[in-house]
């Protein structure tokens, strides 16, 4: 079984899986850890965001 | 010959050989089986949730068709390679014995695939540090 993903799905899946994890082994409370895993899910796609921007600027 | 440990302090000695014990069992069943670790301590939620994302992260890089890295690659980047695969642990083992991922990396969907089963591995490196510090009572 094979599954093609596009560039943004792939990053889309790879923030929410890793930032499950960081979320749960960053920090100590349940509460603590919603919010960073939210924080770094954030993060990570705002910077696929602003760096698809930033390659689309330097291509132009 | 008088006991050592007074009769008071006994169940104090037990849990902590109890304590001693699950700093090695909870690290190595949680790298063998991603979350375990956290699960055998209890805490059923983590342990869940860190199976989901690793176990998924690992399933969706084979199903991309990437690249599973072997001990013997030789070039530094495949050891590398080797090294984050190899922390996702059955996982791992499983895909070697079922001659998965094995193909070359033809096009950027299976290098993305190849990156999930390594980024795979390394957390749950991350998680297997997790169990630990539960163990030792570093952390709730």
């Amino acid at each position: 079984m094979t599954i093609q993903l596009s560039h943004f799905s792939a990053a889309f899946v790879f923030a929410l899986f890793a930032s499950i994890v960081f979320g749960i082994t960053h920090r100590e409370t349940t509460r603590d850890m919603v919010r960073y895993g939210l924080y770094c899910f954030a993060m990570f796609l705002g910077g696929v965001l602003v760096a698809g921007w930033a390659m689309w600027l330097v291509r132009r | 010959m008088p006991n050592p440990i007074p009769a008071k302090s006994k169940p104090a000695a037990v849990a902590s050989q109890n304590s001693s014990a699950m700093t090695v069992i909870a690290p190595a069943i949680g790298w063998l089986i991603p979350g375990a670790g956290h699960i055998i301590q209890r805490r059923y939620i983590r342990g869940l949730l860190l199976f989901v994302s690793i176990g998924s992260l690992f399933a969706l890089g084979l199903m991309m068709q990437g690249h599973i890295y072997k001990a013997n690659g030789g070039d530094i980047l495949d050891i590398l390679g080797f090294i984050g695969d190899l922390g996702a642990g059955a996982l791992y083992i499983v895909a070697l014995a079922m001659n998965w991922g094995m193909g070359a990396i033809a096009f950027a969907v299976a290098d993305y695939g190849t990156k999930f089963m390594i980024v795979a591995g390394l957390l749950n490196f991350i998680a297997v540090a997790d169990a630990y510090h539960i163990a030792i009572g570093k952390k709730q």
